[in-house]
């Protein structure tokens, strides 16, 4: 009733002319009680929206190009990455301590090329179908990595035995419901053990693409946007597990793109078609993780000392706050 | 088959509620129950019906599986065969569960962690969109394009325009094919030197862009360059089948001229 509501009553389709009407100054369309006419109503103002929000854009550009040179920069839009809270872990890349640390640290034995990666891929207890499938392709990947099941056996146990046969690195691959959804990364001459949350996986069949499937030369390494220190541990991490000198000729690469704290993994074949211009295809698995927390020594729950867990409620509390 | 109630009450023996194994129904009655890995053998008896709180009489049963049978049967004496039978099958019921139990708690334990829905909801639309904002493809192109111009790959892919090199390019206006072949000498010359000094600017591992670096200089020095063209061409070749991949995935309808290596690009 009231409030000089617009359509006239018993005129249900056609819409009055707006001369006609008149609304009083604090009427707002959530106040029409029925759902057909405020629907309208809300329909002819989101128009109305739109109208005036494309004037005012046609008059910006209009006075842009009449000032021509003189026009002031095009404002930056505002994006999460834009608006990041400053970390202070940060890391400068000239920075000597961190140079330093990174130089003393566990991966140091990699990086000064005293140790070839040998990586074991293994799986929590029964693996089902998609699992399997997916620790073979991965092994396919990574060079130099051998896929072991186990049946029962503790994963303290394993890792003296693994130590003693020499390999460098562990995967774990946890699985719920037919579909891994973890993947425990461990470093292994008492090296840090990295726990993520892994999600989205596609099997080589379910990307779209002609490909072959990889070669067995060793991929090169993409890292990207790691930029704290958290971050770059995690970086030198990734980058162990492959051998260090890439084989160009076999133009493989395996991305690791790390976005608001989503790793994302992904495995490429590229090739170059001129100076300036790169094709790309998509071959191998690919998946993204979520780190859930980095441990100092190998991997043990119990007493294991954590250099960094992911606590939700101090953590999640910002929309624009990254760790890594 | 016979369904059977079980029997709610506590002091039950069998479980099931029978008039024979109903505490309640029977002046006399044991029981068998264990506290804290301790076994007891509580009996009734009708003397103390009167008094409710000494009724159920409480004796401890020894740890030893035969001493506590052999405790039974002497508490027990005199009393009816149905119940003492019972007992004792309780009793050894009870003990192979602790005995379970106490494996078990020595072995490693699958720890179930529930998921949140509200939880799990939000990260995977938080993933979803750091993937849009990702741009994953032009992210790893530009990388790879990065690599090219910091000649991380050494003199595979032969082309004659280069990075600085194409600043000079801007500057001059002369004619491409001369500017083009004395580029192609200088960088010859240049690049055995310029391998060994630059440094990798902006990958996040500089170690690991300088160990590449020093390496395919090494192997530069070894092999010719007509080997390494023809490696290129060969590698090129090999790379017009995966060629098609990206080609096709971008404009399917487009047939794809292959240029020779040979023939100067122009661009």
């Amino acid at each position: 009733a009231g409030e000089g509501s617009g359509p006239v009553p018993g005129d249900g389709a056609g819409p009055p002319a707006p001369e006609r009407v008149l609304f009083p100054p604090t009427f707002s369309v959530s106040e029409i009680k029925n759902k057909q006419r405020r629907h309208f109503m809300f329909v002819r103002w989101k128009q109305q929206q739109r109208k005036e929000k494309l004037a005012l854009k046609k008059k910006r550009r209009k006075e842009r190009e009449a000032l021509g040179d003189k026009a002031p920069p095009k404002a930056v839009p505002k994006t999460i990455e834009n608006q990041r809270v400053y970390d202070e872990t940060t890391v400068d890349p000239n920075d000597e301590e961190v140079a330093f640390d990174e130089a003393t640290d566990e991966f140091a034995p990699y990086f000064n090329r005293q140790t070839v990666p040998k990586i074991l891929i293994t799986t929590s207890d029964r693996p089902r179908g998609r699992t399997v499938r997916f620790c073979e392709q991965l092994a396919t990947v990574i060079p130099n990595s051998h896929v072991y099941y186990r049946r029962g056996l503790a994963l303290k146990r394993i890792i003296p035995q693994c130590i003693a046969r020499d390999f460098t690195d562990l995967i774990v691959i946890n699985e719920d419901r037919k579909i891994p959804n973890g993947l425990v990364l461990s470093h292994l001459p008492d090296g840090p053990t990295a726990h993520f949350r892994m999600s989205s996986v596609r099997l080589r069949k379910e990307i779209k693409r002609k490909g072959k499937e990889p070669t067995e030369h060793v991929p090169e390494v993409i890292l990207n946007n790691f930029t704290t220190r958290l971050g770059h541990s995690i970086g030198r991490m990734f980058a162990a597990l492959f051998p260090h000198d890439p084989q160009f000729v076999g133009r493989q690469v395996a991305t690791f793109h790390n976005q608001r704290d989503y790793i994302f993994f992904r495995f490429h074949r590229y090739i170059f078609k001129s100076e300036k211009k790169v094709g790309i295809q998509e071959l191998g698995p690919r998946f993204t993780l979520k780190l859930r927390s980095l441990q100092k020594g190998t991997f043990d729950s119990k007493f294991g000392e954590y250099e960094w867990i992911h606590k939700r409620r101090e953590m999640d509390t910002s929309r624009r706050k990254f760790h890594l | 088959t016979k369904t059977q109630n079980f029997c709610r009450n506590e002091y039950n023996l069998t479980g099931l509620c029978n008039r024979s194994s109903c505490p309640l129904a029977n002046s006399q009655y044991a029981t068998v129950r264990e506290e804290k890995g301790r076994c007891y053998l509580y009996m009734k008896s009708i003397e103390r019906a009167a008094f409710p709180r000494r009724l159920w009489e409480r004796v401890l049963l020894s740890k030893n599986y035969e001493r506590a049978l052999e405790e039974i049967d002497e508490n027990l004496i005199y009393w009816p065969r149905f119940l003492r039978h019972k007992c004792k099958q309780r009793f050894t019921k009870i003990t192979q569960y602790l005995i379970r139990m106490r494996r078990l708690t020595l072995r490693r334990r699958r720890k179930l962690v529930p998921l949140r829905r509200k939880i799990e909801r939000r990260e995977n639309r938080r993933e979803e969109k750091a993937l849009i904002a990702a741009q994953l493809d032009n992210a790893i192109e530009k990388e790879l394009l990065e690599r090219l111009k910091q000649d991380t790959y050494g003199d595979i892919y032969n082309f004659p325009i280069h990075a600085f090199d194409k600043a000079l390019q801007q500057q001059e206006a002369e004619s491409d094919s001369d500017s083009e072949a004395e580029r192609e000498e200088e960088e010859e010359e240049e690049d055995v030197d310029k391998r060994e000094f630059v440094e990798a600017e902006d990958s996040e591992l500089s170690d690991f862009e300088d160990m590449d670096k020093l390496d395919t200089s090494s192997e530069e020095e070894q092999e010719e360059e007509e080997e390494v063209e023809k490696k290129a061409s060969h590698s090129k070749s090999k790379g017009k089948t995966p060629l098609k991949g990206p080609a096709r995935r971008k404009r399917p309808y487009i047939e794809i001229e292959y240029e020779e290596e040979t023939e100067p690009k122009t661009k």
